[in-house]
């Protein structure tokens, strides 16, 4: 199943096991209840250097409660025995080296990950994880960002096989106010050179800020930060921390599909 | 990337694409000013006047007597701010200010890349923010005093241990949102490619004067060379100019409460092959690749990596690595402050007592250099209060 088939597609990010295993679990399968079109999950550590102070907590509080490689791939796992919902794998490239390459995307494939985004290995360093990827099935996701020159765009462009991950700010993640004009630029700009569907994060937190992207062209948008504050500020209360995410993302989607309609 | 980007398996380039830009922007800018004769004319010229290069080798008489053999200091802690760093902060500063970059940021774990930053920063005109680590800012109030009295910012990291790794992620961070005008001064010869050979380039200029200063006293090269290793910058400065040469060296890493404790920052003693802070080198972590906290009771060696060409030459074997503990250390430095009335740095002093273990199975003619990387005037305080 292709799940790019021309709808605009809403992508909720979390980190596996945030706050805890069992909640992380239930935000999860509520998120694909109210419509995510595919998951990115990211797995927590120590020294994320892409990630702002709402995703840095949100490893901490996963890592301080338990949360370890095997037990992300468990939940994966479990999340997929349920749910036919595409997932992808945000995960910082000593986690993968550690298990090792290739026992890391073997996993990966055999806990039913469809899509793996290493965020701090660039394309001067890719080709063994590009390799693995291609030997477990997994496709490969590669980040184009405001600083991406045009040459080293269209190298990327050659060695994705996912989707493209834009990067929308010059910045670590976390929710911002709005959509800059040089995103939306750079979503055409994108879009005219591939086929491959390109997927918007970093920044985006509101429905306005996703119609505005997939106006510009883009297939979807991933929104982290803005779902994670919802856990943060409602540790205290799990049962309000999961309704209110389920009403943020049935929002999100209809305000996509206003979009297109 | 033009250039080598390893050393040996060692090195790369893992950071976020947001960055690759810039490290090929600062590739090229390095390769086409490394051998510019006026770049290096305005180099060479403030590392004479304004750090006070070249600084002398000192034959330690009274430890030479002590340990019977020939123990000489090479003065780092004479250089203006106090410490090495500053050898790679001018360059770095210089390629900066050719680069068109508008503001400077740095991380600092004992201060001492701090100041040597805002010092260049205030000279270079250019306007200078050093992340620093809420638990570093604690035990080096001096430095960051000094710091803000030149004109830098000074932002707390509280996340973490608040150590000089969570300086490292913050500066990171800053810099991927403020790539296009900001310099990122990295002070240790870590990072991705280029940084290890830039900053390693910056301080080749200890070993060479070194070896230069030696062959003028002794008319030999020295038989064993000594120097502290956190990131590795004042040993991979030192070490440089005698790879080829039969001198055996020492890397000294901190080992904290005990190499068998987890207290310790021993990188390459004690630590894996692994990725932190854009390049693949020995680092302290756990069997899911977590990084651990580096523990120390020198802020400068307070880290759980180290610079990829560290462990090439650790696994090459070329380079002999061991580690000294907290109390070893405090030793060396109230012993050399007694006997040659010279008051190391902390994390020199781990060298100093390295070398006085080597000194041990030395011969009376043997000839020894210890790299006295920086002086113990920041470490006042948090001594007074460890020695209590």
């Amino acid at each position: 199943m292709n799940v790019f088939d021309g709808r605009k597609l809403f992508v909720p990010f979390v980190v596996v096991g945030d706050p805890d295993y069992d909640t992380s679990r239930k935000i999860i399968m509520k998120m694909i209840d109210e419509g995510a079109d595919m998951l990115e999950l990211g797995f927590a550590f120590s020294d994320p250097i892409a990630d702002g102070p709402t995703i840095q907590l949100a490893d901490k509080r996963a890592l301080d409660n338990g949360a370890c490689v095997d037990s992300s791939f468990r939940m994966i796992r479990e999340i997929k025995d349920c749910s036919s919902v595409p997932i992808s794998l945000l995960v910082y490239s000593n986690l993968v080296y550690k298990r090792g390459i290739d026992k890391f995307y073997a996993d990966a494939s055999a806990a039913g990950v469809d899509y793996v985004l290493v965020a701090d290995v660039p394309l001067e360093e890719a080709g063994p994880y590009v390799d693995a990827a291609k030997k477990h099935g997994i496709d490969a996701v590669f980040i184009v960002a405001q600083t991406t020159t045009s040459s080293r765009m269209s190298l990327i462009l050659e060695k994705v096989s996912g989707y493209v991950y834009l990067v929308s700010v010059l910045g670590v993640t976390g929710a911002r106010s709005g959509v800059s004009d040089s995103t939306l630029e750079l979503v055409s700009k994108v879009k005219g050179k591939t086929d491959v569907p390109v997927l918007v994060g970093f920044g985006v937190s509101e429905p306005a800020h996703a119609r505005k992207l997939v106006s510009a062209g883009a297939d979807g948008v991933i929104v982290g930060s803005a779902i994670v504050k919802i856990i943060e500020r409602n540790l205290g209360d799990k049962e309000k921390m999961i309704g209110e995410i389920g009403e943020f993302v049935r929002g999100m989607k209809e305000g996509l599909e206003r979009s297109y309609h | 990337m033009k250039m080598d980007t390893r050393f040996g398996k060692f090195g790369g380039m893992f950071v976020p694409e947001t960055l690759m830009p810039a490290l090929e922007e600062l590739e090229c800018a390095y390769a086409r000013l490394k051998d510019d004769e006026d770049f290096n004319k305005e180099l060479h010229g403030l590392l004479a006047s304004y750090a006070g290069r070249p600084t002398p080798l000192y034959f330690a008489k009274n430890l030479s007597r002590k340990y019977g053999c020939r123990i000489y200091l090479k003065r780092e802690d004479l250089v203006h701010t106090g410490a090495h760093k500053i050898n790679n902060t001018i360059g770095q500063g210089l390629l900066a200010k050719h680069m068109g970059k508008t503001r400077l940021i740095a991380e600092t774990g004992a201060g001492q890349h701090g100041v040597a930053t805002a010092v260049v920063g205030a000279l270079l005109g250019i306007k200078t923010c050093v992340f620093m680590g809420v638990l570093d800012i604690e035990r080096q109030r001096l430095n960051v005093f000094r710091m803000k009295l030149c004109g830098a910012e000074v932002v707390p990291v509280a996340s973490g241990a608040g150590t000089l790794k969570d300086a490292v992620n913050e500066a990171l961070r800053d810099w991927i949102a403020n790539v296009r005008d900001t310099y990122y001064v990295l002070g240790s010869v870590v990072g991705p490619h280029p940084y290890p050979m830039i900053v390693r380039d910056f301080q080749r200029v200890i070993g060479e004067e070194t070896k230069k200063q030696i062959m003028e006293v002794e008319g030999r090269l020295p038989d064993a060379i000594v120097a502290c290793v956190g990131g590795g910058s004042n040993s991979i400065g030192m070490f440089f100019e005698f790879l080829s040469d039969d001198v055996k060296l020492y890397g000294v890493e901190a080992a904290g409460l005990g190499m068998d404790t987890d207290k310790h920052g021993a990188s390459l003693c004690k630590g894996e092959p692994g990725i932190l802070h854009g390049s693949l080198s020995y680092i302290l972590q756990d069997k899911d690749g977590q990084i651990n906290e580096a523990y120390s009771i020198s802020a400068g060696l307070d880290y759980p990596g180290v610079g990829p060409e560290h462990s090439a030459l650790k696994d090459a074997g070329r380079v002999e690595y061991g580690g000294i503990t907290d109390k070893e250390a405090l030793s060396a430095f109230k012993e050399l402050s007694v006997s040659e009335g010279i008051i190391p740095a902390l994390e020199s002093a781990h060298a100093v007592a390295y070398a006085f273990k080597v000194a041990k199975k030395m011969k009376k003619d043997d000839v020894i250099v210890v790299n006295l990387s920086g002086r113990g005037d920041k470490d006042m305080e948090h001594v007074i209060k460890v020695m209590k």
